[in-house]
C-alpha cells in the first residue's frame, strides 16, 4: 500500500510515518469543549428573517442529500426518491433541486437514472457503510461497484476502530487507497462518525487526517448512531477546513448529517458556515446536508414565506 | 449571492417609556426640589428618550431620612419575610425582562443580545440569589448575630444599570439594610423601572429609594452623615474621591473599580477558543466594562498566527442597531465616552502602536467607535497602561510563563486576567500567581451571583456576589 | 548581694532581618509608667519606613509563597521562642504598662497563647473563607484568600506587647508581610520582638519594627504607594483620619481604629482585612462530544 500523499502541499510530510502523523495530529491545537458549545450556541441565536430566511431555505434546499439507507430501500422507494430531488415542490417549480440523493452501491444505477438529466448527484455510501468493519478489499470492491455504477460521490466511513486505537496511519492509507478508487469520476465524502470517536479533539484531528489523506468532503456521521451532526462538531469541521484551506490552499467540503430535521436547524448550521468557514463554503459544492425528512420542512417554510399563511404536511409531498 | 442577514429588530413596543419621570422617595414619585431635570438620551440614536427629575443635595437628605425611618421595621423583619420580597422582584424582573432588555438597550446603546441574555439574566439571578440569604445570615460566617449596617448609599454606573443596581440592592436588602441609590446620569431609566417594580411587590416605602443625578448627588449621598454604609462602582478617579470622604466617619466602603485586565494566550491555547475568548474579553459590552481584557499577552511564537485568526473573527462582528438581534457591537455610551476613547486611541498611534480596524460602516447619528487591534504595543505604552473602556485591545506579547505573569501584574490595576493553555498545571501556577480578584481560565467575562467578584489594588476593595457579598452590608 | 553594673541594652530597628539604629542617628527617651528613665529608643525617620517598605515588599513573594502548613510552623517557633524569653518580656511589660510582676506575666502568657492561636490559623483560613462557588454552568469555580501584600500596622498605643502581638501575628500569619510602627511611648517590648522573630525562622522583612512619633512614620506609610493596606489600631481619631485620607491614593486597605479588648479571643475580622478573594473560573462541560445539542 503506497502512503504517499495523495496531493502535494505544505503538509505533505507529516505522513511520512505513523510517529510524524501522530506527532502532527496531537500537535493540532485542543479544544476546549465549553467554549466551543458556547460559541456554537451563540451563532445559533442568529436572527435570520424574510429576505435572508428566502435565501437560507433556498441555499438549504440546494444543498440536501437526500438520503435513504434503509435495509428496505427497492428500486420504487429510490426511484421516488430521485423524483423528489429534482422537482422538490411539485407545485413550484421555482424550487431548486437538492444537491444529491444518497443512497446504497446497489441502487446507485436505479438513482441515477431516477435523475437523469436534472443536475442531482447521485452519491453512494460504500466501505461497508455504516460499520466500516471489512476487509480493505471489501471496501475498496464496494467502493468500484458504486463508481462503476455512475456515482458522483462516494461517502465513505472510516475505521473508527483504528482511529481510537492511535493507528492514524492505517485509518490515512485507508482513505488514500479509497480516494484512489474513486479515481477522478467521484468526489469524497470522509465520514467520522463523530458520535463514535467521542471527544471534540479527536474530530478536529480526524478531520485533518481526513483531508490530508485526500477527502474532498468532511462528513460528521452516518446517521445510524445515536449522536450525529451537532452544530459544535460541524462548528469545529469548519473551523478544519478553513485552516487546511489557508495552510495548503486546498479547499474541502463539509457535510454534517443525521439529526437535522427542521429548517430553524439548517439555518443555524448556514449560519454556522457563513461566521466560520464563510461565503466560499456557502454553495452546494463545498456544503451539504445529509438529511431526509429536513426536505419537507424547508418545503413548508418555503410555502409560508411565499404565501404568508402556514403550510402543513399534506402540501408537501411524502415520498 | 452572499448571506446578508435581514434587519431583525426586536420591537421596541414591549417598552413604554414616559416623557418625564422623578425621584423615587419614600414609595413615591416626586420631582427635584429645585425642579431640576436632565434629558436622558438613546446614545446610537441620540433620539432624546425621557426628561428624568435630577436629585440635588436637599433630595438627598430627603431620601436619606426616608432610608432611615424605613431601615426599623425593615431591618426588624424577620429574614425570611425580606427573603420573599426578594424572590417577588426576581420573579417580576424575569416577567418584564423583554420589556426591560429593550428599554437598557435603548437607554445605553448595548445590544439586545447581551441584555437579553446576559444583564437581565443574571438581575433575575441576584435577586433570587439573595433573597435565599435574608434568612440565612447566621449562618453565613460572620458570626452568631450577624446586624446590618442602616441605610445603604449606592452609586452605579452606566454600563450595566440595571445589573449593577441588582449587585448593591440584593444584598442590601437581603441583610436588612435600606439603600438610597443613585444611578447613572446617562441611564437612568432602568432604574427607574426597577422603582416600579418594588412598588408591584409591595415594599415597604422608603426601603429603596432612587435618585437619577450627576456626580454632585453622588458625592451628597456619599458625604451625608446618616448614610452608614457607601458602596461605588465606578472609575478609580472617583473611587479615591469617595474614600478620602469617608475617612475617618464610621461608614462601610467597599469600592469596584476599574482594571487594565491581561488576557494570556500560551502556545499551547485551545486557539479557536482563545480567539473568541480575547472577542468576548473586550468586545462585550463594546469593551466598556471594568473587567475587560483590555491586554491581549500572546506567547511571541503564535502572535502572528494568532492575530490573523483575530483578525478574520473581528471582521465578522456585526456593528449597528442595538435594537437588531444580530448586532454584535452596539453604541458607545455617551458622547463623553466617545472623545475619551478616541483620545486614547489616537495616543496609542501616536505614541507607535499599529492600528488596525475591521472594514466597518459607522451609522451616521449616535456614538460609534469601530472596533480596534493596537498591535507593537509595549508596557509603556499609555494604551497598556490606562483603562480605555471602549473596544480597543492592546496587543502585547511575552516569551516565557515567568515574563507573561510579571506583565500581566505590572499594572496599579488587579480585577481580571485571563489564561489560555491546555496544560492544567500551568493554569493553577499562573492563576495561584496573578494578582487580580477574578481569573477566567481558557473563559472569560463569565459572571454568576454566587461567585465573588471585585478587585485587587487600584481596582478597588470589597466583594460583590456570593457569600462574600454580604460581609460588604453586615455589622462583622 | 553586691552591686553589680548592669548591662544595658542597645534598642535598635528591626529592618529586613537586622539591628539597624535609625538612619536619622536620632534616639529618644522611653520612661516607664512613673517616667522613670528606661531606655532610649530609635527616632525612626521616613527613610527607616521606607526602607521597611522595601524590605518587606521583597520579602513578600517568599512569605505568601510558603505553604501556610509552614507558615504555621513558623508562628508556632515564634511562641517557642518567646516562651524562653518570658522573665524578660514580663519586666519590659511590667515597665511599660505600669502592670504588677505577676499581672504582666499573665499578659505575656496571654501573648505567647495568641501566637499559638495564630499559628493554627494559618492552613484553616483559607477553608473558611474560601470555597467552590456553585455557579449556573459549566465551569469550576472557586474562591481563595490571598495575603493583601505589605500591610503597615499601627501597633496599639496602650497595649504595648498583647495589643502589639494580637495585631502583628493576623497580619503575617495570612501571608502579608508587615511593617509594625510600635506603641510610641512603649515601644521597648516590639523591638525586643524583632530580637525574637530574628532567632524563630521567620525570614528577613516578614515583619519589621519601627520605634518613633507614631504620626511621624505613619504619614509616609499611608501615603506610600507600594503599601497595600494599613491597620490604624494606634492611631488616635485625628490622625487616623488623615491617615485614612492619604492612603486612598492606592486605595490602601483601611482598618479603622476601634475599641478592641485584646484579652478577649479575637475573631478572624484582622485576617480577612488584609484578604483578597480571588476567585478563579474554569470550563468544566461534559467528557465528550455527544452532549451537546441544539
Amino acid at each position: 500500500m503506497p502512503t504517499s500523499a495523495p496531493t502535494a502541499h505544505a503538509l505533505s510530510d507529516v505522513t511520512a510515518s505513523d510517529s510524524t502523523l501522530r506527532r502532527f495530529l496531537h500537535g493540532l491545537p485542543g479544544v476546549d469543549a465549553v467554549g466551543l458549545e458556547a460559541r456554537a450556541a451563540s451563532l445559533g441565536t442568529r436572527s435570520i428573517k424574510t429576505t435572508a430566511k428566502a435565501y437560507a431555505i433556498d441555499l438549504a434546499i440546494s444543498m440536501v442529500d437526500l438520503t435513504t439507507l434503509e435495509g428496505a430501500d427497492t428500486p420504487g422507494k429510490v426511484r421516488a426518491l430521485g423524483a423528489k430531488a429534482v422537482h422538490p415542490d411539485p407545485t413550484d417549480r421555482t424550487t431548486p433541486t437538492t444537491a444529491a440523493v444518497c443512497v446504497y452501491p446497489d441502487m446507485v444505477a436505479v438513482a441515477k437514472e431516477a435523475v437523469a438529466g436534472s443536475g442531482v448527484k447521485v452519491a453512494s455510501v460504500a466501505t461497508a457503510f455504516p460499520a466500516g468493519r471489512a476487509a480493505l478489499d471489501v471496501k475498496l470492491a464496494d467502493v468500484r461497484d458504486a463508481v462503476a455504477a455512475g456515482a458522483d460521490e462516494i461517502d465513505m466511513v472510516i475505521d473508527r476502530g483504528a482511529f481510537l486505537a492511535g493507528k492514524y496511519l492505517k485509518v490515512y492509507d485507508e482513505i488514500v487507497a479509497v480516494k484512489e478508487a474513486c479515481g477522478d469520476a467521484a468526489r469524497l465524502k470522509v465520514i467520522f462518525e463523530t458520535g463514535e470517536l467521542s471527544t471534540y479533539d479527536n474530530i478536529r484531528r480526524a478531520s485533518w487526517l481526513g483531508m490530508l489523506a485526500g477527502a474532498d468532503f468532511i462528513k460528521t456521521s452516518t446517521g445510524k448512531v445515536a449522536v450525529n451532526a451537532t452544530p459544535a462538531n460541524t462548528l469545529l469541521m469548519l473551523e478544519a477546513v478553513r485552516d487546511f484551506r489557508v495552510q495548503t490552499g486546498v479547499q474541502v467540503g463539509v457535510k454534517p448529517a443525521g439529526g437535522i430535521r427542521t429548517t430553524k436547524d439548517a439555518v443555524k448550521f448556514l449560519v454556522l458556515v457563513n461566521e466560520t468557514a464563510g461565503e466560499d463554503w456557502l454553495d452546494s459544492h463545498w456544503f451539504r446536508f445529509g438529511a431526509s425528512s429536513l426536505l419537507n420542512d424547508l418545503l413548508m417554510q418555503r410555502q409560508k414565506l411565499a404565501t404568508g399563511r402556514y403550510s402543513g404536511p399534506d402540501y408537501v409531498t411524502v415520498d | 449571492m452572499a448571506f446578508e442577514y435581514a434587519p431583525a429588530p426586536e420591537s421596541r413596543a414591549v417598552v413604554d417609556i414616559a416623557p418625564s419621570y422623578g425621584l423615587f422617595i419614600d414609595g413615591e414619585f416626586a420631582e427635584a426640589a429645585d425642579g431640576k431635570v436632565f434629558k436622558t438620551v438613546s446614545p446610537s440614536t441620540e433620539e432624546v428618550l425621557s426628561e428624568v427629575a435630577r436629585a440635588g443635595a436637599e433630595d438627598v437628605d430627603r431620601a436619606v431620612k426616608a432610608a432611615r425611618r424605613a431601615f426599623e421595621k425593615w431591618s426588624a423583619l424577620p429574614g425570611s419575610e425580606r427573603a420573599k420580597y426578594l424572590f417577588r422582584i426576581a420573579r417580576i424582573v424575569q416577567e418584564r425582562s423583554r420589556e426591560l432588555a429593550v428599554l437598557e438597550t435603548l437607554d445605553n446603546g448595548k445590544p439586545i443580545k447581551e441584555t437579553r441574555d446576559a444583564d437581565l439574566p443574571l438581575v433575575a439571578a441576584h435577586f433570587f440569589y439573595y433573597a435565599g440569604w435574608a434568612d440565612k445570615l447566621e449562618h453565613a460566617g460572620f458570626g452568631a448575630n450577624p446586624r446590618p449596617l442602616g441605610v445603604a448609599g449606592q452609586v452605579i454606573p452606566w454600563n450595566f444599570p440595571l445589573l449593577m443596581l441588582a449587585w448593591k440592592i440584593a444584598p442590601a436588602l437581603a441583610a436588612g439594610n435600606t439603600v438610597v441609590l443613585k444611578p447613572a446620569e446617562t441611564t437612568p431609566l432602568s432604574a427607574l423601572f426597577f422603582a416600579d417594580i418594588c412598588r408591584q411587590a409591595g415594599l415597604p416605602k422608603g426601603v429603596v429609594n432612587i435618585l437619577p443625578g450627576y456626580g454632585d448627588a453622588g458625592a451628597a449621598l456619599v458625604a451625608h452623615p446618616d448614610v452608614d454604609k457607601v458602596a461605588f462602582t465606578g472609575s478609580t478617579a472617583v473611587g479615591k474621591e469617595i474614600a478620602r470622604t469617608v475617612a475617618g466617619t464610621r461608614k462601610k466602603l467597599t469600592l469596584e473599580l476599574g482594571g487594565k485586565g491581561a488576557n494570556i494566550v500560551f502556545d499551547d491555547a485551545p486557539i479557536d477558543q482563545a480567539v473568541e475568548g480575547i472577542v468576548t474579553g473586550i468586545f462585550f459590552n463594546q469593551g466598556q466594562v471594568c473587567c475587560a481584557g483590555s491586554r491581549l499577552l500572546v506567547q511571541e511564537s503564535i502572535q502572528d498566527e494568532l492575530l490573523d485568526s483575530l483578525k478574520r473573527r473581528l471582521s465578522t462582528l456585526r456593528l449597528g442597531d442595538p435594537l437588531d438581534k444580530n448586532t454584535d457591537i452596539g453604541a458607545i455610551n455617551s458622547a463623553e465616552q466617545l472623545a475619551r476613547i478616541t483620545a486614547l486611541a489616537e495616543r496609542g498611534e501616536a505614541e507607535g502602536a499599529e492600528r488596525w480596524s475591521p472594514a466597518c460602516a459607522l451609522p451616521e447619528s449616535g456614538y460609534w467607535f469601530a472596533p480596534t487591534l493596537f498591535t507593537n504595543v509595549t508596557q509603556a505604552h499609555t494604551i497598556a497602561r490606562d483603562e480605555i473602556f471602549g473596544p480597543v485591545l492592546s496587543v502585547l506579547s511575552f516569551r516565557t510563563p515567568d515574563e507573561a505573569v510579571a506583565k500581566a501584574n505590572n499594572t496599579q490595576y488587579g480585577l481580571s486576567a485571563g489564561i489560555w493553555t491546555e496544560k492544567g498545571s500551568r493554569i493553577l501556577a499562573v492563576a495561584n500567581k496573578l494578582r487580580a480578584g477574578v481569573v477566567w481560565s481558557n473563559t472569560f467575562n463569565k459572571f454568576d451571583p454566587t461567585s465573588p467578584f471585585g478587585g485587587y489594588k487600584e481596582s478597588g476593595f470589597g466583594r460583590e456576589g456570593g457569600r462574600h457579598g454580604l460581609e460588604a452590608y453586615l455589622d462583622v | 548581694m553586691s552591686d553589680r553594673l548592669s548591662v544595658f541594652k542597645t534598642y535598635k530597628l528591626y529592618v529586613g532581618g537586622k539591628f539597624p539604629r535609625s538612619e536619622s542617628g536620632r534616639v529618644y527617651e522611653v520612661t516607664d509608667s512613673k517616667g522613670k528613665w528606661l531606655a532610649n529608643a530609635p527616632l525612626s525617620s521616613r527613610k527607616d519606613a521606607r526602607d521597611a517598605v522595601v524590605a518587606a515588599r521583597k520579602a513578600f513573594g517568599g512569605w505568601s509563597g510558603a505553604t501556610a502548613y509552614n507558615r504555621g510552623q513558623v508562628l508556632y517557633r515564634v511562641a517557642e521562642m518567646l516562651e524562653g524569653r518570658k522573665e524578660q518580656f514580663a519586666r519590659e511589660v511590667a515597665d511599660a504598662e505600669g502592670l504588677s510582676k505577676s499581672k504582666a506575666a499573665a499578659v505575656v502568657d496571654a501573648t505567647i497563647d495568641r501566637w499559638v492561636w495564630y499559628a493554627g490559623w494559618t492552613d484553616k483560613i483559607a477553608q473558611v473563607v474560601g470555597g467552590a462557588n456553585p455557579v449556573a454552568g459549566p465551569y469550576f469555580n472557586l474562591s481563595s484568600p490571598e495575603p493583601t501584600g505589605v500591610v503597615a500596622v499601627l501597633a496599639p498605643q496602650e497595649s504595648s506587647f498583647l495589643g502589639l502581638v494580637s495585631v502583628v501575628a493576623p497580619v503575617i500569619a495570612t501571608g502579608n508581610t508587615a511593617v509594625v510602627v510600635a506603641s510610641e511611648k512603649a515601644p521597648l517590648p516590639a523591638l525586643s520582638l524583632g530580637e525574637v522573630l530574628a532567632t524563630s525562622d521567620v525570614p528577613g522583612g516578614v515583619v519589621n519594627v519601627l520605634s518613633g512619633r507614631t504620626a511621624e512614620i505613619a504619614a509616609p506609610l499611608a501615603a506610600h504607594q507600594d503599601v497595600n493596606a494599613i491597620d490604624l489600631a494606634g492611631a488616635d481619631e485625628v490622625l487616623a483620619k488623615e491617615l485614612e485620607i492619604a492612603a486612598a491614593d492606592n486605595l490602601k486597605r483601611v482598618l479603622r481604629p476601634q475599641a478592641v479588648d485584646y484579652a478577649e479571643t479575637p475573631g478572624t475580622e484582622r485576617m480577612t482585612a488584609f484578604l483578597e478573594t480571588k476567585t478563579v473560573w474554569h470550563p468544566t462541560g461534559s467528557l465528550g462530544a455527544g452532549g451537546s445539542s441544539y
